[in-house]
């Protein structure tokens, strides 16, 4: 049967099982948009293309399925690109789908025309200019084959409106797609898995880092057993937050430039690094030339191209994570851990004293309680970090207090799913609120786009409608992306949104505050919108709160927040001057602190 | 600055040599030559490029270049194990008492002239990289008009 290509989109995305598109109709995608009428599928409308693809992302990122965005050609199109870019940094599966000027009229600068394919290629896993309707459904299976194999990113489809009106006939595929260029390197290959045992068991000081692509891969299993079996401590990068639980004992929490201490110190001091699904950027590393000077490094990813990138490897592994743990604690069990069989962990016994060793690191020793801590917390150096986070009732800001108090109340919530914009409040996010599992802490790692919170926390809401989603945004961030507010009350979606207003592009204030010796160029906010008339203008409810005057207030409005019916905001008004604290000096290692 | 010369095996479709050199030089390397067409098999056409950069290691590029999904096969060709040609045109000019000494150093250099003109002289030669420039040194006193010369073109030595 003849039916037109904008049906057999249709039809083929039904087949490959999506539920969901977010998008903006347009001209040149007006005949998807008609097709799309007779499909079970549901369709979000948004108020801009970039929101739409950060909502597909949020929703691809919380269900570790793929997320589809519908764009007209030109203006929609060159609005996704942002979005595009988030998750391409980020590697999520996403598909965006745009329309397309006429096949006659490409290249003649027409009426919203624009070379999105061109625009896109750095910033797609590949894309599709499909001037043939007759490879239409094939590329549509494709698109979906390579956005979720090997290292997911985003794909996009560009179909010029001519094409989508012009007949063809379906044929599902009866068999996924073969690329003879394109074979993810799954299983790791056997004596490169040997190798990292081998390093593994005779290691003294060894760190397990696990990265996105252990979220990617599904992999959090396997890396707890790895990390318990052998008692290796486990930091995890931003992208990989809830990989552990937030209470596991074994977690140091997060390294880089605006790590915890005791990551840090971690991976400054460890004699072996078992990176898995992280690409080891200079967020997470700092001074990449000296980082983990005396670690052996074993390179776990399903990605060739990031191993040796950025970082040396003694063992690179590709393969994909969730498989090669797998291997390494298999192959583990083999080569006996004389550790193990003495019923002590690795990370206690190989505690060095602070006289044998004044070099000591500090995090290890004194954070991480382990199974066997005997000698543990009485050997621990002395010099444990000078800014601990505060976890320990003192505070280092006022800003610090309301994310400590925010973490008491979300901890106390069940199914929590937390989204961040980018900024200060995203690292005191990072820092001091848990995350108990992976997919629960959707935040825009790579590129560090402002925007993304509140249309990822739409995403993540529509995919979970029964969990709390909580968006931490700022003042600055929020504003970029402020008219998805509209979309969350069109869908009826109980979004929280908690704005942390300090009234300035906080943390590139921090950067003039602390490096630009106060010369505070263009980052202060003075007028920003009154948030609670804002949110009665869109129908949600919304307060305020300065914690100047209304401290004690703090925790019910909180409460308020997480308990209120439908979409909330909260402002919450925080001194101008709180830092995200501890920070690595630019261009320092991983333990030279600001 | 080390050069490289890699042979590169891609889909023969539209727009796949923009991804190849747009990946190149948005990852720090510089194309100092590139030519292409189609293979033996008309579904692949052969990438062969000459590229250098000062702070990226080339298998950084080479890995990169293998996640283009249309990107089939890389292969890096030494001068040891391959042979290449360029193919340069140079229009000379050529008075017609200079002529017998230019026909003569194109035999010299097995070079051919191709166009004969009233006062120009157009002389072809296909050889490696040394060779043209030599030639190119050796024309210049007579007054090289133009030059149009194509990128390296290169295979593996051996059987395949």
């Amino acid at each position: 049967m003849q039916i037109n290509g904008a049906t057999a989109l249709i039809r083929a995305l039904e087949d490959l099982g999506v539920k969901r598109i977010f998008g903006i109709p347009g001209v040149q995608n007006i005949e998807i948009y008609d097709a799309l009428l007779a499909s079970h599928i549901e369709h979000v409308l948004v108020r801009h293309e970039q929101a739409a693809v950060h909502m597909a992302d949020g929703y691809a990122r919380a269900t570790g399925g793929v997320g589809v965005v519908f764009a007209t050609s030109g203006p929609g199109a060159t609005n996704t690109v942002t979005g595009i870019a988030t998750a391409y940094m980020d590697s999520v599966p996403v598909i965006v789908i745009t329309g397309q000027v006429h096949t006659t009229s490409i290249g003649t600068d027409a009426f919203q025309e624009a070379d999105i394919t061109t625009i896109t290629l750095p910033i797609t896993k590949h894309s599709y200019l499909l001037k043939d309707v007759d490879a239409l459904v094939p590329a549509v299976f494709e698109a979906f084959y390579l956005a979720t194999s090997g290292r997911p990113g985003p794909v996009l489809i560009d179909i010029p409106g001519n094409v989508a009106a012009a007949e063809t006939s379906y044929h599902k595929p009866s068999a996924a797609p073969t690329l003879p260029s394109y074979k993810p390197t799954i299983k790791g290959n056997a004596r490169q898995v040997k190798a990292a045992a081998e390093l593994i068991a005779a290691a003294k000081w060894p760190v397990l880092l696990a990265g996105g692509g252990v979220v990617s891969s599904n992999a959090s299993k396997e890396v707890l057993a790895l990390a318990e079996q052998a008692q290796i401590p486990v930091v995890t990068t931003l992208m990989a937050k809830g990989v552990l639980a937030a209470a596991h004992p074994l977690l140091l929490g997060q390294p880089g430039v605006y790590g915890t201490p005791q990551a840090n110190a971690a991976l400054h001091e460890a004699d072996l690094i078992i990176a898995v699904g992280t690409r080891f950027s200079e967020r997470a590393t700092a001074d990449a030339d000296h980082y983990a000077p005396r670690a052996k490094i074993v390179h776990i990813d399903i990605d060739p191209a990031e191993i040796g990138k950025n970082i040396r490897v003694d063992v690179p592994i590709v393969g994909d994570a969730a498989t090669v743990l797998g291997a390494l604690s298999e192959r583990l069990e083999k080569t006996r851990r004389p550790v193990l069989q003495e019923g002590e962990s690795l990370a206690a016994t190989s505690l060095p004293s602070s006289s044998s060793s004044p070099e000591a690191p500090p995090g290890v020793s004194a954070e991480v309680p382990v199974e066997a801590p005997a000698k543990a917390p009485a050997e621990a150096p002395a010099e444990a970090p000078a800014k601990a986070p505060a976890n320990n009732g003192l505070y280092l800001n006022t800003t610090h207090r309301v994310f400590s108090v925010f973490n008491e109340l979300l901890k106390a919530c069940e199914d929590v799913i937390i989204t961040t914009d980018v900024g200060q409040h995203q690292l005191w996010a990072s820092h001091l609120l848990d995350a108990s599992k992976p997919r629960k802490f959707l935040t825009s790692g790579g590129l560090g786009t402002m925007g993304f919170g509140m249309p990822a926390a739409i995403g993540a809401q529509l995919a979970f409608p029964e969990s709390l989603v909580v968006c931490i945004s700022g003042d600055g961030s929020f504003q970029m992306n402020v008219q998805e507010m509209a979309t969350a009350v069109d869908l009826k979606l109980p979004i929280k949104v908690a704005i942390i207003n300090n009234h300035s592009l906080g943390l590139v204030r921090q950067w003039q505050e602390l490096f630009l010796e106060h010369r505070f160029s263009h980052t202060l906010l003075a007028n920003t919108p009154d948030y609670v008339k804002l949110a009665e203008a869109y129908q949600w409810q919304g307060r305020r709160i300065d914690t100047k005057g209304e401290a004690n207030n703090l925790k019910d409005n909180l409460r308020w927040l997480l308990k209120s019916e439908g979409p909330a905001l909260l402002e919450i008004v925080v001194p101008t001057p709180d830092l995200v604290e501890p920070m690595i000096k630019p261009g320092g290692t991983l333990t030279e602190l600001v | 600055m080390a050069e490289h010369t890699l042979s590169i095996l891609v889909d023969n479709k539209p727009g796949v040599l923009t991804r190849v050199t747009g990946l190149i030089a948005r990852r720090g390397y510089n194309i100092e030559s590139l030519s292409v067409d189609k293979t033996e098999d008309p579904r692949l056409s052969r990438v062969t490029l000459v590229t250098t950069a000062e702070d990226v290691p080339i298998e950084q590029i080479k890995k990169q270049l293998h996640k283009l999904i249309n990107v089939h096969k890389i292969t890096e060709l030494t001068p040891e194990d391959s042979v290449d040609r360029e193919l340069a045109l140079f229009k000379v000019k050529a008075a017609t008492d200079k002529r017998p000494e230019l026909i003569k150093l194109t035999e010299v250099f097995k070079a051919q002239v191709i166009d004969v003109a009233a006062d120009t002289l157009t002389i072809e030669l296909a050889g490696d990289h040394n060779t043209i420039a030599q030639l190119e040194e050796l024309l210049s006193p007579y007054g090289i008009v133009e030059v149009a010369r194509s990128g390296k073109l290169a295979l593996p030595r051996g059987n395949w």
